[in-house]
């Protein structure tokens, strides 16, 4: 077991690798002078050329790219074109806020889609379960800029229950977790139901409410448990759903988090702030993968038997 | 505070959930929606940052309110030699860094060297090419500007290597505030995080990307200013929830202006008067027309597609926001030149000159533009007039660097719409929208000069013009740089469209004329702005 | 037809379909059934003030902020939307076929180095390395819809990875392998016909996400290119008036939903009428 976590987490480590190589290679070839942006109208081509040398980026590629990659080993993501900053001091200035949003949007989705799949499982074959089903595909399909959009007109700007944007109290994170939640709780009451639907059918709960055992008690002692674990690989799996949902939801609602942080540098072409979150969400994603895959031998016992 | 306003908007659901802004009197609420990027002089060059930096440094030069009249500021007076070569400047006594440190000649020659030296990255280098010894500073041949000299502590002399007509403006720019060195040093690269100076303001607090809290700097040496206690930027704040939360008394100046639709909404309502602010600025929006490219190579394109352009209409997308331009400079800038009338919208005439050029049915061609709102659109309006004439171009909008470069790649970018990248004028002088823009020098890779218009004979006159250093002259001066625009119209290397008016939308509590909002060298003024009791 | 009928036999999946077929006739007719041209700008088209104007008898959706008819944006949206959703998911599943047959198949170095590609593409966040292609590539309509085929194709070449993996190790490829059968021969007699399932149904899901990928592209305004009209784009363009013409985005937010919605009904059915083992899984 430890063997084959060590090797995971070395075949992590590649993809990252791989991730920083694609994405450095990417902005490389953008269409932008990074020096020529930061320079502004009133340079000089002398103060062009000054900016860009001291930039590094009149170095070739190659050597741009392992003078990163040597700083990246240290810890050191580079310092922002435009904000004059570390990128890890600004990344982690923003992840609290990011963390706090997922947090809470994968609460919103693991609640609504346990207590649709339940009560759709509950109701199998019937027209409560068809709804619920085919509801949750309406999760799915939404768009999230819509929705967040949907949200802000009818729950803010209308009907005045929630803050339109902001950060800081509970108010504030309602709508975006929300909108961030209802496009997975889709699937997860899918999973949730056909999970439940399996353990129900399972002979040992057969056996508990041939004993007698109480509706409720044979879900919450005996279904839900074995269904839970599904959900946690799911959340894994679903981190990189996240990250680009992220990206959106922040920018709409004005969330300080790191997707307003890589929606705001993409669009100054400010490269190492983009390299910076792209790494992150990436370690994020590679993580959140780690887990399902330790997590799945424990759902699939036929998994577990290879 | 005042809010019985607000019962008749949808909104006043919101006072029971959200915690007021309660902000004590003299406490004032800005909000934008970008990070605020750096507050170190030598390197902040945005319309956001640009305001707050005025006002966390002091400099040798600074305007009489309102005007574009440059007057001795941390300066006490100046001398001009008569051959216009070299500047005297007296500095004040007891000015103070917020460090505690008096403010002396030496740290004027120091912040000047600073922002020359290729090691900051400041992208305001150019502005001081006059002074001796720039080329060696900026060439990393020399550590300093030997043009810069200081005989005592409150003794700055400048030594120009030729005649600068702009110097005291330069003087007053930005990136002439003055730095304590040791500070600088201290801080290393983060300066821009921890500033230092002795301008109305000291930063008191910054989080990243949430807020920061300026407050007033007691010593400051300018009677009665600030007259605001503090004031708190708000980032990560779209335009929209601001101007909501302004009209809850939450916010008291929406930086970033005021969208399309709630501007058509306040300006009917019955607070109008009180809170939008609505005044011309240093600016114009133009089209370029890259004379490097087929077909507009021929001047009689360029003038056909001036005509094809319906001004009107485009200021009507944007609200009324705009008056239609026939030159490129702005009416405020001295040497505007009110008698001339440009190209008018003129269809038939248009087409007459495109067949006069053999283009006759028109030819295909490619429009570049910001893909920030509303500049697709303005681009859209555009597409449709050229449409009319026949020529059809296609639109790309792209992020402004990716526009910026390709505009500064020869033979690239045949038009560009430049909204949102316009130029704003960094002084309120009519060369700041020649050299870069329309002049030889920016007519290369990476320039901003993105019609690669280069006339010789223009630069001449452009060079001359700024020689004519004598205050006396200035009129003269002005005159001649006029002229000098209204002849580039007749080659018609770009299409003027708009001189936009900036909108700022406050809120009633705040006081002052409407100046002090949309200052043309200051933006917002922060040292002038008060709460009305 | 056995899937025609199947499919008439589910409520949701009839739901879906006829959404589905709105789109279509939509997009084809749109020519036809488009009130005025899609980038017509008219002078009556905005208030002198430059505001849009409301649903009324001309503009039945009312118009967008540069006085073009919504309705008609629409109706040719629906074009942008199909043909991006057939185009950008019909190359990535193409792609997400070979590349996991391949790795399924070949597996030893050319199959593992696939799989390696594969999980670095799952590693990249698909929305910021849509955007960051899109800033390189200069967007256009096949631009995006190449963009949106370089993201999601990922998906499909594990799925198949997988299957073809399952379907290798079983006896009558192994016989058929011992009796030396080309390569060629059993993938495309023995492991492709077993992936046709799984194509048609991802075929049919993956619009929807492609629909979806493309409005949020083009509401981030690097998608497709003004003035095509793209359901994202009009909302994009839109976005300053939101509150005081609410019509601007809820009637094209409502066109995306409403598509994606179909094609996931849709080929949730097939899912279900396909692959019998799925059936009633997600």
């Amino acid at each position: 077991m430890a063997e084959l976590l060590l090797r995971r987490i070395g075949g992590a480590i590649l993809i990252l690798f791989g991730v920083a190589a694609v994405t450095f290679v990417l902005l490389y070839w953008l269409p932008a002078d990074p020096a020529v942006q930061l320079a502004g109208r009133s340079a000089t081509a002398q103060t062009v050329a000054n900016i860009r040398r001291e930039l590094g980026l009149d170095q070739p590629l190659p050597i741009q790219f392992l003078t990163y990659l040597g700083n990246l080993i240290q810890g050191d993501l580079g310092r922002s074109y435009t904000q004059k900053t570390e990128v890890e001091t600004l990344i982690l200035a923003r992840l609290p806020a990011t963390l706090i949003l997922m947090a809470c949007g994968i609460l919103v989705e693991v609640v609504l889609g346990l207590v649709f799949g339940i009560i759709a499982a509950l109701n199998r074959g019937g027209f409560v379960d068809r709804a619920v089903m085919t509801m949750s595909f309406v999760g799915v399909s939404a768009p999230q800029f819509v929705v967040a959009l949907f949200f802000l007109y009818i729950f803010a700007a209308t009907l005045g229950w929630f803050p339109m944007s902001g950060f800081g109290t509970v108010n504030h994170v309602i709508l975006p977790a929300t909108t961030l939640g209802v496009l997975g709780a889709g699937w997860y009451a899918r999973m949730v139901r056909s999970a439940m639907i399996d353990v129900l059918a399972q002979d040992y709960v057969r056996t508990a409410r041939a004993k007698g055992l109480s509706e409720t008690r044979v879900i919450f002692r005996h279904a839900l448990p074995n269904a839970l674990l599904p959900i946690i690989a799911m959340i894994g799996i679903d981190i990189g759903q996240f990250m680009s949902g992220v990206v959106v939801v922040e920018a709409v609602y004005g969330w300080p988090g790191i997707g307003q942080l890589a929606w705001q540098a993409i669009q100054q072409v400010d490269i190492p702030i983009i390299m910076g979150v792209t790494l992150t969400s990436a370690l994020a994603i590679v993580t959140g993968n780690l887990v399902a895959d330790l997590v799945a031998p424990l759902v699939d016992p036929r998994i577990r038997a290879r | 505070m005042t809010r019985h306003w607000m019962t008749r908007t949808a909104l006043a659901g919101f006072l029971a959930l959200v915690p007021l802004g309660a902000q004590a009197a003299g406490d004032i609420v800005v909000t934008y929606k970008d990070d605020i990027a750096t507050l170190d002089p030598a390197i902040g060059y945005d319309w956001q940052n640009w305001s707050m930096i005025k006002s966390l440094y002091s400099r040798l030069m600074d305007y009489k309110p309102g005007t574009a009249e440059p007057v001795p500021s941390l300066a006490e007076s100046f001398d001009v030699a008569p051959d216009g070569l070299t500047y005297t400047f007296k500095i004040r006594k007891g000015v103070k860094f917020s460090n505690g440190r008096e403010l002396v000649a030496g740290d004027v020659k120091y912040s000047i060297e600073r922002a020359v030296n290729p090691k900051t990255q400041g992208p305001g280098a150019g502005f001081f090419g006059a002074i001796a010894g720039f080329d060696a500073l900026s060439g990393g041949t020399a550590e300093g500007l030997s043009g810069i000299e200081t005989p005592d502590d409150y003794t700055v002399v400048f030594k120009l290597s030729r005649p600068d007509a702009t110097f005291l403006h330069v003087m007053a720019i930005n990136f002439a505030s003055i730095v304590p060195k040791e500070a600088v040093e201290a801080a290393g690269a983060d300066f821009g995080k921890q500033p230092v100076g002795s301008g109305a303001f000291t930063l008191k607090e910054w989080v990243i990307g949430q807020r920061l809290v300026f407050e007033k700097n007691p010593n400051f040496y300018v009677p009665d200013t600030p007259k605001i206690d503090s004031f708190t930027v708000e980032v990560g704040q779209e335009p929209l929830v601001a101007l909501l939360r302004l009209q809850k008394g939450e916010v008291d100046i929406a930086g970033d202006g005021i969208p399309p639709a709630k501007f058509l909404e306040m300006k009917d309502g019955p607070d109008a008067a009180d809170m939008i602010v609505d005044g011309d600025q240093l600016q114009t929006g133009y089209i370029t027309l890259n004379v490097k490219v087929k077909p507009l190579d021929d001047v009689k394109v360029r003038q056909a597609l001036n005509h094809a352009i319906n001004k009107e209409r485009i200021t009507r997308i944007v609200n009324g926001r705009a008056t239609p331009a026939n030159q490129p400079l702005p009416p405020l800038m001295p040497g505007y030149d009110k008698s001339y009338t440009g190209y008018a919208y003129d269809v038939e005439k248009a087409k007459a000159l495109l067949a006069e050029a053999g283009l006759a049915d028109g030819f295909e061609t490619v429009l570049y533009a910001s893909s920030t709102d509303p500049n697709p659109r303005i681009a859209q309006a555009i597409q449709q007039d050229l449409a009319a004439i026949g020529v059809k171009a296609e639109i790309k909008a792209l992020a402004n660097a990716n526009v910026i470069a390709a505009g500064g790649t020869e033979g690239e970018a045949p038009m560009i719409w430049s909204g949102g990248m316009a130029w704003i004028a960094d002084f309120p002088d009519p060369s700041n929208f020649y050299g870069p823009i329309l002049g030889c020098a920016g007519a290369t890779t990476g320039g901003w000069n993105w019609s690669w218009y280069c006339n010789k004979d223009i630069d001449a006159r452009a060079i001359a013009a700024d020689s004519m250093s004598d205050p006396a002259k200035a009129e003269e001066r002005a005159k001649a740089w006029g002229s000098i625009f209204t002849d580039i119209m007749a080659d018609a290397p770009w299409i003027p469209v708009f001189n936009e008016r900036r909108v700022v939308a406050k809120s009633k509590r705040m006081g002052g004329p409407g100046e002090i909002y949309i200052d043309p060298t200051r933006v917002i003024n922060y040292d002038a702005i008060f709460v009305k009791e | 037809m056995r899937i025609l009928r199947e499919i008439l036999r589910r409520p949701s999946a009839v739901f879906g379909l006829s959404i589905v077929l709105l789109v279509v006739i939509a997009a084809l007719g749109a020519p036809l059934l488009a009130p005025f041209a899609p980038d017509e700008q008219m002078f009556d088209g905005l208030t002198l003030d430059g505001a849009p104007i409301p649903p009324d008898a001309t503009f039945w959706l009312g118009t967008d902020t540069l006085g073009r008819d919504l309705l008609s944006r629409l109706l040719y949206g629906a074009r942008t939307s199909l043909i991006i959703g057939l185009v950008a998911n019909g190359t990535a599943v193409l792609i997400g076929l070979t590349v996991g047959m391949l790795a399924g198949y070949l597996r030893g170095p050319v199959g593992n180095a696939l799989m390696r590609f594969t999980d670095l593409m799952m590693a990249f966040p698909a929305l910021l390395l849509a955007i960051v292609l899109a800033a390189l590539l200069r967007p256009s309509l096949w631009i995006v819809a190449l963009v949106i085929a370089m993201v999601n194709w990922v998906q499909v070449a594990r799925i198949v990875y997988t299957e073809t993996r399952g379907l290798v190790e079983r006896d009558f490829i192994l016989a058929e392998r011992s009796l030396g059968a080309g390569h060629l021969r059993i993938v495309a007699l023995h492991i492709a016909p077993h992936l046709v399932p799984t194509a048609i149904v991802w075929g049919t899901l993956g619009i929807a996400t492609t629909v979806l990928l493309e409005a949020t592209l083009s509401f981030l305004g690097i998608g497709v290119q003004p003035p095509e009209p793209s359901w994202g784009n009009i909302i994009f363009e839109s976005q300053s008036y939101f509150t005081a013409a609410p019509w601007l985005v809820f009637f094209p937010g409502i066109a995306i939903l409403l598509t994606a919605l179909s094609f996931n009904l849709v080929g949730d059915a097939l899912r279900d009428i396909l692959d019998p083992t799925q059936r009633g899984r997600m």
